[in-house]
């Protein structure tokens, strides 16, 4: 396969970023609202937004359990921020109606670098991404509280977990889509290409 | 880690990628004004991706008249720790002041607001001394751009807030993404002239005029009351919408809220926007803009 389609789960965030990091990736790339719009896809990015609000969305239009589906499938589905929330198995500081898809064993805990004065950007090392460091811009980020066996730790900061990879789901805490630099992207790019 | 590099501890907060970038995280989403935690609450469970704390909304600033001021730091206190989404609160254009109390009180963006009293008829707030990011109104294409060099992060049309009619929001809106259209068939000799005639820094308008949009994130803002006026916003190109009055003003704002965040969603889909407008309940009354007199339009207040 030489070019992959890849949604992105366009309920609510920063959607249009995404689709213009997966289309500089070599990826074809289309946002998705519906179920029967994931059928033909080879792969998924969750993009940041607002985690509540997205997993609202997604029971109300019918959207949760084809995407549960999607992600035991087995095709490659990629979290940034809210997305890394909605794959983490299990949620802090969260609502306790705050539905999730899940898909890695981890622990999330919701904006757990603070609110928005809070936010920063700053370099990060990530295992498997070649060429230095990547920027990370961290809004309102959450950070990975712990992590089961199966999920493989990519890159912490300041002591957090900020990405992971279990099989074929990556979540990072950050947000490469916000940046130029497509690095990760190309990087989830190659695991949809391997996994197809 | 002993084969990786270390990372550097080196962090930076406020930078415009940072505060740009927040907004980007609203895409797709309505803002909706509250007054109280419990009416924050409804917004959150209805899916808002934000909430605006403020005193009175616009249609009760109308009506009481006076001046309209920033909030008591309490009830912004009390909406903060009701919900777990961002929580806005507005400063009066130029009052700088409050815009520092609402950074110190850790709202996670300021709109600096013509729908409160303005307290500097000449200036802005300096927006790039803040590391919490601003929201401004705008009614034109220059007057966003001013607001974007003087360091808003976010642009809203000011519409004609707490009227319950989008008349002005869909003008605002029409007019910049006008004007936005007009830049892209500019060459480099005549963005001088349009700079000028803006009344917008030369790099801005430059910047419009390749990226064939705002350099940040351009939400609807004022009149929206019903699911097909926020889905119109959408239509006409705002990238999100604000709702003041028009759900706690309406007979079931759960219901209305709920209706309008899932029509924001699906705005180019007139199946889901009929399905969610049945049985409401009662919009807002609204107010006829051309019957408001000058002095009461809120959309003249900033320049």
């Amino acid at each position: 396969m030489t070019t992959p389609t890849i949604g992105v789960l366009a309920l609510q965030g920063d959607v249009r970023e995404h689709l213009v990091a997966l289309a500089a990736a070599d990826a074809l790339a289309r946002p998705v609202r519906r179920p029967e719009e994931l059928d033909d896809l080879d792969g998924l990015v969750i993009p940041g937004g607002e985690s509540t609000t997205m997993s609202k969305l997604a029971v109300v239009f019918g959207m949760l359990e084809p995407l549960r589906d999607f992600v035991r499938s087995g095709r490659p589905v990629y979290g940034t921020c809210a997305g890394m929330i909605m794959v983490a198995d299990k949620l802090l500081d969260a609502r306790a109606d705050q539905e999730t898809l899940g898909g890695v064993d981890m622990i999330v805990r919701r904006n757990a670098f603070g609110r928005q004065n809070e936010s920063f950007e700053a370099a990060v090392d990530m295992t498997g991404i070649p060429g230095g460091p990547v920027h990370g811009i961290f809004i309102r980020a959450p950070w990975v509280e712990s992590t089961g066996a199966a999920a493989e730790v990519l890159a912490r900061y300041d002591g957090h977990t900020v990405a992971v990879r279990q099989g074929n789901v990556l979540a990072t805490s950050f947000h490469p889509e916000l940046t130029g630099d497509h690095r990760v992207h190309a990087f989830f790019v190659d695991m949809v290409r391997t996994a197809a | 880690m002993s084969s990786t590099p270390t990372t550097p501890q080196h962090p930076e907060t406020g930078t415009a990628r940072v505060k740009r970038g927040m907004a980007e995280q609203l895409k797709g989403g309505v803002i909706m004004d509250v007054v109280t935690p419990e009416e924050a609450k409804i917004a959150e469970d209805a899916g808002a991706v934000a909430v605006m704390a403020l005193e009175r909304v616009p249609a009760d600033i109308r009506k009481d008249g006076g001046v309209a001021r920033m909030s008591d730091p309490d009830m912004i206190d009390g909406i903060i720790d009701a919900v777990s989404i961002p929580v806005m609160a507005k400063s009066r254009i130029g009052h700088f002041v409050e815009a520092q109390v609402l950074q110190a009180l850790g709202v996670d963006y300021i709109d600096e607001s013509e729908v409160l009293t303005p307290a500097d008829e000449v200036n802005h707030s300096d927006k790039w001394a803040f590391t919490t990011p601003f929201v401004c109104g705008a009614t034109n294409l220059g007057e966003a751009l001013r607001r974007i060099a003087e360091g808003a992060a976010m642009i809203r049309s000011k519409g004609e807030a707490g009227t319950g009619n989008v008349v002005e929001a869909v003008r605002h809106l029409r007019q910049i993404k006008g004007e936005i259209a007009k830049l892209r068939g500019c060459d480099n000799n005549e963005l001088y002239a349009a700079a000028k005639e803006l009344r917008a820094p030369f790099e801005l308008v430059k910047e419009v005029a390749e990226l064939g949009k705002l350099p940040v994130v351009l939400f609807s803002a004022g009149g929206v009351a019903t699911p097909a006026d926020a889905a119109l916003m959408r239509q006409l190109g705002a990238e999100g919408v604000f709702v003041g009055s028009g759900i706690f003003k309406s007979g079931d704002p759960a219901k209305r809220a709920a209706a309008i965040v899932k029509a924001t969603t699906f705005y180019d889909d007139p199946k889901v926007v009929a399905d969610v407008s049945r049985n409401l309940g009662e919009a807002m009354v609204g107010i006829n803009c051309d019957t408001l007199p000058e002095a009461e339009r809120y959309a003249n207040r900033g320049w």
